[in-house]
């Protein structure tokens, strides 16, 4: 049970983690990764929501009709966005005018019901909820490397906080422009895949 | 496991009223701070376009309430140009008069995107040390690239020259047509001029103007963000052309407001801010 409720939470970082190995999620990496604040704000609205989503779904797995079940699953997570959306209204303005729509679309973030389908429904609350955890984790790890880079070299600057003084403002930087643009997120999500599969040769797929 | 037809209705019922519930209750119980902090976010945005706080300086809702005492709210009738003092200046909300057809008008021919506007806008008046009417503060909007754009002109008493600018909400590309928010090139708008002969003639360019004294009517362009650029320019046009504020602005300008302005209290306790 230990080794299941670690792998559950570990895995996803590295060994299997939900946008380097499967691939999903890809769309809100692109969109709110162009400041670290906002790619922070959404890998913790994501944990929550699939935490939550997961446990919920677990607890529920013996009554869902298996008819209904994607149906049911999906009310469940659109509930838990509804309500994570309305509190970073909230108590959390400023950020939330930026995520926009992204809040919202984490609904169609394809880990969470991934997670809610393969996972939850076969597995008891406990482990589900760290398995929501860890894939949560997972997905944030690689939005905030990316916010990262891209706020870095697109704007010189963390957190808002200047980090290369930008030409235009007297320094040496001259920012990248292409790093603020979607594009920019794809070929920084290609290559840590690329490094995280050089580093576990077997996650590459057999041609 | 198979399930009985009637069990799965029945539990596609309760399921959508336990979440339906959950909902409503986040919705409900945090509407007012919700609509507290969008009041508060506009109130501050009236505050940087006229430049008293610096952009993205946050302040608590007593430091903006602080500046509000100093500033007099009105509702502005579009039609008449005159101030209307039968609306509540804490309850108006111009967005959504404007879409409500009771409380909307159609919008003169413009390329700012707006087909409908609301037949009175809030005017935020600031005063000097002496007491005499400095600045005027009035709402924009028009179409940008991907979104429209909210937000605020700040003019002065000369009913000619620009004070400032500022947008609340617009969901342009960061970095491109998103540099409509950068302290920067909000510096270059203080100074310019809106009307040559009467029509509004401040445009945003592609390239660089000179400074305000010789390149009165020019704005700098941004790059990579012509659209948005263009937008700005055409919203301009609209709002302060002759069908929108363009006679208020004349009357303004002639000192008539400020007359009206003392015969015109406003509709709820003096100086309240607008809600």
């Amino acid at each position: 049970m230990a080794i299941q409720s670690r792998a559950a939470v570990l895995d996803p970082l590295f060994s299997n983690n939900p946008i380097a190995l499967q691939v999903l999620g890809i769309c809100s990496a692109l969109a709110v990764t162009t400041k670290l604040e906002t790619a922070l704000v959404m890998s913790v609205a994501v944990i929550a929501v699939m935490t939550a989503s997961n446990f919920t779904i677990s607890v529920l797995r013996n009554q869902i009709p298996s008819s209904i079940r994607i149906i049911v699953q999906l009310v469940v997570i659109a509930s838990l966005v509804i309500v994570v959306d309305q509190l970073l209204k909230a108590f959390l303005f400023e950020i939330s005018k930026q995520l926009s729509v992204f809040v919202g679309l984490i609904i169609t973030n394809c880990i969470i019901m991934g997670r809610a389908e393969a996972f939850a429904m076969q597995n008891p609350p406990g482990l589900s909820l760290l398995d929501g955890l860890g894939n949560g984790l997972g997905y944030s790890a690689v939005l905030i490397v990316t916010a990262i880079l891209r706020e870095l070299f697109g704007s010189g600057k963390l957190m808002g906080y200047s980090i290369l003084p930008l030409v235009s403002e007297g320094g040496w930087y001259n920012p990248n422009g292409m790093m603020l643009l979607s594009p920019a997120a794809f070929f920084i999500i290609a290559i840590l895949i690329w490094l995280l599969r050089t580093w576990k040769p077997e996650q590459v797929e057999k041609a | 496991m198979r399930h009985s037809t009637v069990y799965t209705v029945l539990f596609a019922a309760a399921i959508c009223v336990v979440c339906g519930i959950l909902v409503s209750t986040a919705a409900v119980s945090l509407a007012e701070r919700q609509e507290i902090n969008r009041a508060l976010d506009r109130q501050q945005k009236v505050l940087e376009a006229a430049g008293l706080v610096m952009p993205g300086q946050s302040l608590t809702a007593e430091q903006v309430a602080e500046f509000f005492e100093n500033i007099e709210t009105r509702i502005l009738d579009i039609e008449t140009g005159r101030l209307d003092p039968t609306i509540d200046t804490q309850t108006y909300d111009y967005r959504k008069a404007a879409l409500d057809p009771a409380q909307n008008m159609r919008a003169p021919p413009n390329n700012a995107g707006v087909e409908r506007i609301a037949k009175a806008m809030p005017a935020y008046f600031l005063r000097d040390s002496n007491g005499e009417i400095d600045m005027l503060v009035l709402p924009i909007q028009g179409l940008g690239l991907w979104s429209t754009l909210y937000g605020f002109l700040a003019i002065d008493a000369d009913g000619n020259t620009i004070r400032g600018i500022t947008y609340y909400q617009h969901a342009e590309t960061p970095g491109l047509g998103g540099e409509v928010d950068n302290p920067r090139w909000k510096a270059l708008w203080p100074g310019r001029q809106i009307y040559d002969d009467g029509e509004p003639r401040i445009e945003v360019i592609k390239g660089t103007a000179g400074p305000p004294a010789q390149d009165p009517y020019r704005v700098d362009g941004l790059s990579g963000a012509t659209i948005t650029a263009r937008g700005v320019t055409h919203m301009l046009h609209l709002w302060l052309g002759p069908e929108v504020y363009g006679p208020f602005l004349q009357r303004f300008a002639s000192g008539e407001v400020a007359a009206d302005l003392a015969a015109t209290p406003p509709s709820t306790r003096p100086n309240a801010p607008e809600a």
